[in-house]
């Protein structure tokens, strides 16, 4: 009956507003597997962290990504596996709770009917996928079904398939614009999402390909996220430009930007403070910020990555509007998805606003931060290579 | 924004519904329809969501629908109420140990808010007069335990550490002999953020607890999780027995359905909710607060409370009538101030006095108290008296005093308001109808 009523209620929608369009982006209803934490055991046994001694007084404190890290040394075996089988091992998790539930309920059904659309609209709705995109995907799914005269139930695989990518797919280039060199990435999001975490992985995987990457400590505000930063710039070997704790962070970018210049640095990766959308203050510190790139950086190409948590479910999409408002938005990081987590509200990230995901968390070493490829994705997701 | 309007639809389609007497399996069905939206765009679970609108369908399909209620809005309120009755009472109380230290576990997945919370926690305490001692627990994320003494500095809280090398668990037991050492009655351990599918990391959870058996263990959940968050509280719950959830981050806009989620399967109360950055942004959790937002309703909800004010105006209208007619006793007018006090503020329900307008009544300056003196007196009083106060003489006005508390003046003041009352409410409403401006009256029951 939720379909019934979800449809009812979308003909409502639809008649009463059309700027609500029909949007199926499906994307990645991924949920991926964890993987093995041999890092965690690895740091106990005696990293050096340098969480510290000393404590400077500073304003106040939210609480950070907190991914446990890994260390180079076990990496590149896995990365040998490449690409495909990395990500579809990480989905592993995601195929058992989607695709081989949607299996599950195709095979269950022979015909297709409005009990298996409703199993399936579940489905989608429980990866936050949101009520109206799940909508706007079951009614793609059955208008295409019925004008392709499909009635078997284990054909409509394909079609959902088809779906789900078309909706991922947003013609956009999902890889980081970074052409020409110098870049400048600006790293924005909600807390505890794990931006400062994300901004290391990325670091190691640019300074991997041969750049030559700086991190800019712009999270001036959280007690010890410069610390946390430095370790990180430590660990991959790169420089760090910071201030101190409570100094401001437009101050801070202005210096990374000369530093950037003068050392012709190839990347500059800026942190930013956590801060939740609703606090106007701190968004419009993000716009400073922003301002100052445009102004000390305009020659650099310039990537504005929104960091979300698969975790969150549909205030993703408001935290997506109201960023992207503030700054611009170019592009999404999907961190957290090696837990039980879909990150299905993507999909509703990507047909509303047209942001396309570029990078995607999927495990807690340093190269689990993968580029994002629609088809592959979907590929994965569905076990097919 | 993806809830605008909800509120709006939703009216538009409970106005459909005009059926009266009792509620039928149609209005039901068609409010729940609603409702059912309204909790999953507010990422409550899927699953939950069902079992709670079987649930409220069954209690609410024949329910009487009030007198100017709407059956969709009387559906409403039914959610409304087991709503809130789901979600618990209020409960920010935790459990301290008689024998010291009270030994608190703050566990849950990365980034939701476990160290913050934890230094909020402490202050909390700290002002309670409890001597805190924070543990650094989380020895993998980079900085952690940096952060945790950042903050214990600000509160001027001790932090106990021993580095990044030595496992939590030890590092919870040393912490606690350092307490016992130094006189810390709470020690709250700070842990590392892990996904509850990591089979390493909870296992080490499950090894502190055998280890220093905590009071309370504290599960952080981060208010915008989405359908996830019933994996997450079961299998944090199953594997660590949680006593009660925190929930962070709600100084967002999130309708915040994760603590249904969370609340449904666990059965855990919420203890505390986190407002903000600052550290002493910890709030108790307060129910129905947190109904009305999940269901996004605010409208809908003060709607059905003035649909309610307009349901006791009939009520008005038949004590405006025995007025008129020098009817008014005590006890109607003993009727009428429980019905205010149910309905809230003052200049609220005044509004619903006939013959009253709000701008005659912007000059009354009136406080509870005195409502709550006219209603003891008015209960001190004989069923007889009050409805023949005539009868009322010095003995019996001496006897009421006692019975109430007052002095005979007040009640002799009670008397002298309520005869002018009555001739006055008489004015009022002819007045009503002769002029309408209406000048500035005095409201004798309350005026200064």
């Amino acid at each position: 009956m939720l379909k019934k009523w979800i449809s009812k209620l979308k003909k409502e929608q639809n008649e009463e507003k059309e700027d609500r369009k029909e949007i199926v982006q499906q994307e990645g209803m991924d949920e991926f597997t964890a993987e093995s934490h041999e890092g965690c055991e690895k740091v106990w046994e005696g990293e050096e962290m340098l969480c510290g001694e000393e404590i400077d007084g500073e304003k106040e404190i939210e609480e950070i990504p907190v991914e446990k890290e890994l260390w180079p040394e076990e990496e590149p075996v896995r990365e040998k596996t490449g690409f495909f089988a990395k990500l579809k091992e990480g989905l592993t998790k995601t195929r058992q709770g989607i695709t081989a539930k949607v299996d599950q309920v195709l095979k269950a059904y022979k015909k297709v009917d409005e009990e298996l659309f409703e199993e399936i609209e579940e489905i989608l709705i429980t990866a936050d996928v949101g009520v109206s995109t799940t909508m706007a995907i079951i009614d793609k799914l059955r208008s295409q079904a019925k004008e392709r005269k499909i009635s078997e139930a284990r054909d409509l695989r394909s079609l959902l398939k088809e779906i789900l990518w078309e909706t991922l797919d947003l013609n956009k280039s999902h890889a980081l614009h970074m052409d020409p060199l110098p870049a400048i990435i600006l790293v924005v999001g909600v807390n505890g999402v794990g931006k400062t975490t994300s901004i290391g992985k990325l670091a190691h995987k640019l300074k991997s390909e041969g750049k030559k990457v700086l991190l800019a400590a712009g999270d001036t505000f959280r007690a010890a996220a410069i610390d946390q930063l430095e370790i990180w710039g430590n660990r991959v070997g790169v420089d760090v430009i910071k201030h101190q704790e409570g100094s401001d962070p437009a101050a801070v970018i202005y210096d990374a930007i000369q530093a950037a210049k003068a050392r012709k640095i190839d990347v500059l990766i800026c942190d930013t403070a956590g801060r939740l959308h609703n606090k106007t203050n701190l968004m419009n510190e993000l716009g400073k910020v922003r301002k100052i790139v445009e102004r000390e950086y305009g020659e650099a190409s310039k990537e504005i990555l929104l960091v979300l948590d698969a975790t969150t479910g549909q205030n993703a999409i408001q935290q997506a509007k109201i960023f992207n408002d503030a700054v611009d938005v170019s592009g999404i990081v999907l961190t957290k998805l090696d837990g039980t987590a879909k990150g299905g509200v993507i999909l509703g990230i990507s047909s509303e606003l047209n942001i396309p995901v570029k990078l995607i968390g999927v495990g807690e070493g340093m190269n689990d931060l993968q580029e994002f490829k629609p088809k592959e994705f979907v590929n994965a997701l569905f076990g097919e290579e | 924004m993806v809830f605008e309007g909800l509120a709006e639809k939703l009216q538009g389609a409970l106005q459909k519904l005009k059926s009266k007497g009792k509620l039928t399996d149609k209005d039901v069905k068609d409010a729940m329809r609603e409702v059912k939206l309204a909790l999953l765009e507010a990422d409550v679970n899927f699953k939950v969501v069902k079992d709670f609108i079987d649930k409220v369908k069954d209690r609410a399909v024949g329910h009487e629908v009030m007198e100017s209620l709407t059956p969709g809005q009387q559906v409403i309120k039914i959610v409304h109420e087991e709503l809130t009755a789901l979600m618990g009472t209020t409960q920010s109380k935790l459990n301290f140990s008689p024998k010291a230290p009270t030994v608190i576990m703050l566990v849950g997945l990365q980034g939701a808010g476990k160290t913050t919370t934890g230094g909020k926690l402490g202050g909390y305490l700290k002002k309670m007069g409890k001597r805190p001692l924070l543990i650094a627990g989380d020895i993998y994320r980079p900085a952690a335990i940096k952060q945790l003494q950042v903050v214990g500095a600000q509160l001027d809280i001790p932090v106990f550490s021993m580095g990044d090398k030595v496992s939590p668990v030890h590092i919870a037991k040393a912490g606690i002999e350092h307490a016992n050492k130094h006189g810390n009655d709470v020690v709250i351990i700070d842990t590392a953020g892990r996904l509850h599918i990591d089979e390493n990391l909870m296992e080490e959870l499950e090894n502190i607890k055998k280890e220093v058996v905590p009071h309370e263990i504290l599960l952080v959940v981060d208010a915008m999780t989405g359908q996830d968050a019933v994996n997450v509280a079961e299998t944090f719950n199953h594997r660590l027995g949680i006593d009660g959830v925190i929930l962070t981050k709600l100084d967002g806009d999130t309708r915040g359905g994760a603590a249904l989620s969370v609340r449904a399967v666990a059965q855990k109360p919420i203890k505390f909710v986190g407002m903000g950055e600052k550290l002493s942004e910890l709030e108790p959790f307060y129910p129905d607060r947190m109904a009305s937002r999940i269901l996004g309703m605010g409208d809908v909800l003060s709607l059905i409370e003035k649909a309610q004010a307009s349901f006791d105006e009939k009520k008005a209208r038949e004590l405006e009538k025995k007025i008129r007619t020098q009817e008014f006793t005590f006890e109607d007018f003993l009727e009428q101030l429980q019905q205010m006090k149910k309905m809230g503020p003052l200049s609220q329900l005044l509004e619903m006095i006939p013959g009253a307008n709000t701008k005659q009544l912007k000059n009354l300056e009136m406080n509870d108290k005195e409502l709550i003196h006219i209603e003891a007196m008015i209960r001190s009083m004989t069923i007889e008296e009050r409805r023949n106060p005539s009868i009322i003489n010095g003995s019996r006005r001496k006897r009421i005093a006692q019975g109430s508390g007052m002095t005979v003046q007040k009640v002799n003041n009670l008397l002298k308001q309520f005869e002018q009352t009555k001739k006055m409410m008489k004015q009022f409403a002819d007045m009503e109808k002769s002029m309408k401006k209406g000048g500035k009256m005095k409201f004798p029951f309350f005026g200064k």
